[in-house]
């Protein structure tokens, strides 16, 4: 069912943890619906320095979280938001298409955990 | 250590053909490709096999006479025409049909077909172990109900219905009770006189037989009407000319389940009690799903907290061992099993289930094996969920 790709990254993801004093947070998906990702991102000079993941769901749920920290890592914040869900899914050599919808949300998360990162540094502004 | 290639822990999604089996089907595949129907010595040769056939099946489940067994194509054929066939032959009496929460689409989706047609359909709940709540039962069974159908035992959970009481309940009323016996028949002694059942629903792969296969028992005086019109054959109610080599492997499959049912249950029963024990015993937040003791003696069916279905199943594929999961990822519509939200379970928590069933093949070594990887694997994908109170990631 799977790709050989999406296999690897099940069997050993890339960049899962935490990041205890990240700058950003994403979080998307639902457990009723089988699938939560979390993105934590810690950004330098505009560039996402760190990037991990946790992520409950299924096999192409943990692929994708794997797969877009590899993407992401080291691209300015600009870049990091034109990363699409396409983008993911296609650096593993595609998915069924029963999982591009429910399970392909990690460029979500990403984009979240950016935003998130934005309205931080928003309201650090304010405090100054 | 014993590290063996593959494990198949997934009998009720499909079983290997008996050895005995295939022998007893070759020459009817090969040699003796008559029609029943036909008058000639090749013809008559397989009747009398498709006749020795159907009485194998009546013995198995102690009916009446050989005649009330049909051949059809199926336990999918099998609901369909007890369904769709009572329902429309009866609807003078009647148009309300009643069934539980814990069917197989095979029941499921004929009488949501009905309701289209002007049927109305009752579903009745199930406590937390996939019990029929039998009080439900008799507030839904007006006059007007004609038919009953309710699963013998579910391949997914593995709970054991009481039919005997259910028969009760719907012959107290003059309605027919329907029971899908397909994962049940084999494992459990089944006798439709004695249970009070009319129309029983068997499957040959479920028994070791070939797939392709099934029977419908019919009680004496049970009206319905066919679903496919034709040469007329199985008394004039599944037309078509029979699957000889499949009919003569799902006889052969009951004759021996008949006499080595009892043996191999037992052993069935001890190594789920030993896989279930295992899996549950050194894991915390896992749990059985469906009744401790009223089950199907191949059904290990579990379920872990904070993780997802496919995640472990993919794990344990990995790993060479073959198994089944309730989760919204293993099924065509991204809903969890239906069955193990009848129970009551969450989304989430009908997410996280795994089903083993086990058969003839399996040992107590490939338990032992299986348990022994169940807990790193659990502790793989809790690591990587959100989910996971951090006590249990330490």
């Amino acid at each position: 069912m799977y790709s050989q790709k999406v296999m690897e990254h099940f069997k050993n993801p890339h960049n899962m943890g935490e990041i205890p004093d990240a700058d950003g947070v994403g979080t998307v998906g639902n457990p009723v619906c089988g699938d939560l990702m979390t993105i934590y991102i810690k950004v330098k000079d505009n560039r996402l320095q760190d990037i991990k993941f946790k992520t409950y769901g299924c096999g192409s749920a943990i692929a994708t979280s794997s797969m877009i920290t590899d993407i992401a890592r080291g691209k300015t914040l600009e870049e990091a938001l034109k990363i699409t869900r396409a983008d993911v899914a296609d650096s593993l050599g595609g998915l069924p298409p029963v999982k591009m919808h429910c399970s392909n949300l990690a460029a979500d998360a990403l984009h979240e955990a950016i935003e998130d990162y934005y309205k931080k540094q928003k309201s650090k502004e304010v405090t100054k | 250590m014993f590290t063996p290639r593959r494990i198949y822990m997934d009998y009720a999604a499909g079983k290997p053909v008996e050895p005995r089996v295939a022998e007893a089907m070759l020459p009817y595949a090969k040699l003796s490709w008559g029609n029943p129907s036909s008058l000639h010595t090749l013809g008559q040769e397989a009747k009398r096999a498709l006749e020795e056939a159907r009485g194998r099946i009546a013995e198995l489940i102690h009916a009446e006479k050989k005649e009330n067994i049909i051949f059809t194509s199926g336990a999918t054929e099998s609901n369909n025409v007890a369904i769709k066939g009572v329902a429309n032959r009866n609807k003078d009496r009647g148009t309300r049909v009643i069934t539980s929460s814990v069917e197989h689409m095979s029941v499921v989706n004929p009488i949501k077909n009905l309701t289209a047609k002007g049927f109305e359909a009752i579903f009745l709940p199930v406590d937390r172990y996939g019990f029929v709540l039998l009080d439900r039962l008799e507030k839904e069974l007006t006059d007007k109900t004609i038919l009953v159908s309710i699963v013998f035992a579910n391949s997914e959970i593995g709970t054991i219905e009481p039919i005997k009481e259910i028969s009760k309940i719907v012959h107290s009323k003059n309605a027919y009770l329907h029971v899908d016996a397909t994962p049940a028949c084999g494992q459990v002694p089944i006798d439709v006189k004695n249970e009070g059942i009319d129309l029983l629903t068997i499957s040959s792969n479920d028994m070791y037989g070939p797939k392709g296969v099934g029977a419908l028992y019919i009680k004496d005086g049970v009206r319905l009407e066919p679903l496919l019109h034709g040469g007329g054959q199985e008394r004039g109610l599944r037309s078509g000319t029979e699957n000889l080599p499949g009919v003569v492997g799902f006889g052969k499959a009951a004759e021996i389940a008949k006499k080595e049912m009892q043996t191999s249950s037992t052993r069935l029963e001890k190594l789920r009690e030993r896989l279930i024990k295992g899996l549950i015993k050194p894991i915390p937040y896992s749990f059985l799903n469906g009744h401790p003791t009223r089950r199907l003696p191949d059904n290990a069916s579990v379920r872990y907290n904070f993780i997802e279905g496919e995640s472990m199943l993919l794990s344990l594929d990995i790993e060479g061992v073959f198994t089944s999961s309730g989760s919204a990822c293993t099924s065509k519509t991204l809903e969890p099993s239906h069955v193990l939200l009848a129970l009551g379970l969450k989304h989430e928590e009908a997410h996280g289930s795994l089903m083993f069933t086990l058969g003839k093949e399996n040992t107590e070594e490939e338990v032992d094996y299986v348990i022994s990887l169940m807990p790193g694997i659990v502790k793989r994908l809790r690591a990587m969920s959100p989910l996971t109170p951090k006590e249990l990631n330490n």
